[in-house]
């Protein structure tokens, strides 16, 4: 049973056995607004936990996309590149940036599980 | 994720029609000191910028700083002083755009003057330079006019297509009214001051009111179903895709409007006699050229460029810089605006950015990006 976790940044991970798949939350989607490009890592590469994995922009302005966990990127959205506004529609599906096999396990510790991230965006 | 964008300031002004943002789902963000709808729930930026296109948009511009200047005879010869337009020229009830000079001919503000008499001008400057502006005119002409800013009133703009027919149900003569032409107007018992002007490159209105009557007046125009509320984030893109420069990114204190590619706010009149601020220095422009110039710059590929990314030549040069910048909706690609060393400003030119650690393309374009629509006869 796959589970999700979140990151304070507003990054998620749906994990399944050792991969994981990453996008933006929700509420992150509804904060940006209309998204219309997006910058997704290479396959092959090596992401870690909180530092920059790729760029999405809405009409307005760029936000950075942070990896919530380390691992080596096994798959990228690519259908992102002519329908940006699945992230706004379906982030949670359609919506998808990457997927990753996860490296660290112990990394998970410092997410936060779905009712924890949305206790802590109620108090945003 | 990290959005540099969103910051708050503390202490924020509310325009008269603060609570009704609220009350239709507004997101307020700060903005030149104010608390500002930047887009509305239901709708976003996207929707709103296409619905202006399509329809009409209604939009809060109450923040801007709105005044008269009168005096005893014309206080256009004076306003000369410090802008380079024909000012003593304008018929009345006709609107000219113009710029605000320093000493070193750079541009303290943009701005709106409608001749209502022969005694009296009406300015529209912008929100952020309001205070600056009226003290540098206080400063350099206060001697001959006399300046009346009107912080009691607000500012509505009504723009697209379907702006005129709305418009049009309130005012009747608003259908025959042409571009950059204005009326005073009463209305409930209200005096109001009409435009047909804008700043999205749309066919459209601007509506000054009294701020007590700035709320019943708003809802009547939405009350007709076509006009929708527009934030500041569709205001942006529509100005951006029309070409049209954003005070403090376009233009700024350092910037001439020659270089700034506004040659034409240049009365022919005025190039002869100069008697403006920085005038030297911009005829000495005018004829030699200038080192920087504004372009439109169109990206190749779908990443936005935004303000601050430097510009470089086809060998890697540093050239230039982007001065705004964004996704526009309607022209479905984005675009930007920037300013290039003036040998590399012919339309077509082919430029690179290096956004990212990735080098991309991009070419000089043509301004607007969207054509404009305005009622011209």
């Amino acid at each position: 049973m796959p589970k999700t976790f979140f990151s304070e940044d507003h990054e998620y991970i749906r994990i399944d056995g050792n991969i994981g798949t990453v996008g933006i939350s929700d509420y992150a989607q509804k904060a940006l607004g209309d998204v219309v490009y997006v910058e997704l890592p290479k396959v092959g590469a090596k992401v870690k936990q909180g530092e920059q994995a790729g760029v999405v922009e809405s009409v307005k302005s760029a936000s950075e996309l942070y990896s919530p966990l380390s691992g080596e990127v096994v798959e990228v959205n690519a259908a992102l590149g002519t329908d940006p506004a699945a992230v706004n529609q379906d982030p949670f599906g359609k919506g998808w940036f990457y997927k990753i096999k996860i490296s660290n396990d112990t990394e998970i510790k410092s997410l936060k599980d779905e009712k924890s991230y949305n206790t802590y965006i109620q108090g945003l | 994720m990290n959005n540099a964008a969103q910051q708050t300031t503390p202490v924020l002004l509310k325009t008269p029609l603060w609570q009704l943002h609220k009350d239709m789902g507004g997101k307020m963000v700060g903005f030149a000191g104010y608390d500002m709808p930047v887009q509305y729930d239901g709708m976003g930026v996207l929707k709103e910028h296409l619905h202006t296109r399509a329809h009409a948009g209604l939009f809060d511009v109450s923040h801007m700083g709105q005044a008269l200047l009168t005096a005893a005879a014309d206080p256009a010869a004076a306003l000369e002083k410090i802008v380079p337009g024909d000012m003593t020229g304008i018929a009345p009830w006709n609107i000219r755009y113009t710029v605000l000079l320093n000493d070193n001919g750079g541009i303290i503000d943009d701005l709106m003057v409608t001749r209502w008499d022969d005694k009296t001008l009406f300015l529209i400057v912008n929100a952020g330079c309001k205070d600056k502006d009226f003290a540098y005119i206080q400063k350099k002409i206060g001697g001959q006019v006399k300046l009346q800013p009107f912080p009691d009133r607000a500012l509505l703009a009504l723009q697209g297509p379907q702006a005129a027919e709305v418009m049009a149900r309130v005012f009747p003569q608003a259908a025959a009214m042409k571009f950059m032409t204005a009326a005073k107007t009463r209305y409930e018992g209200h005096e109001i001051y009409l435009s047909r002007s804008g700043y999205t490159g749309e066919d459209g209105y601007e509506i000054s009111v009294p701020a007590t009557y700035a709320v019943a007046f708003a809802k009547k125009l939405l009350s007709y179903g076509e006009a929708k509320w527009i934030g500041l984030g569709a205001r942006d893109s529509l100005r951006l895709e029309a070409g049209l420069c954003l005070y403090g990114h376009d233009l700024d204190e350092q910037t001439t409007p020659v270089e700034a590619n506004l040659k034409w706010v240049i009365h022919k009149r005025r190039r002869a006699e100069k008697g403006f601020c920085g005038a030297d220095k911009i005829i000495g422009q005018l004829q030699n050229g200038t080192k920087k110039f504004r372009v439109g710059i169109q990206p190749e590929g779908k990443a936005p460029l935004r303000e601050g990314t430097e510009l470089l030549s086809a060998e890697g040069k540093k050239i230039g810089v982007i001065s705004s910048g964004g996704f526009g909706p309607s022209a479905d690609a984005p675009v930007a605006m920037g300013y290039v060393d003036t040998a590399f400003s012919a339309v077509g030119t082919k430029l690179q950015v290096l956004l990212r650690g990735i080098t991309r393309p991009c070419t000089v374009a043509a301004l607007p990006f969207v054509q404009h629509h305005y009622k011209k006869d």
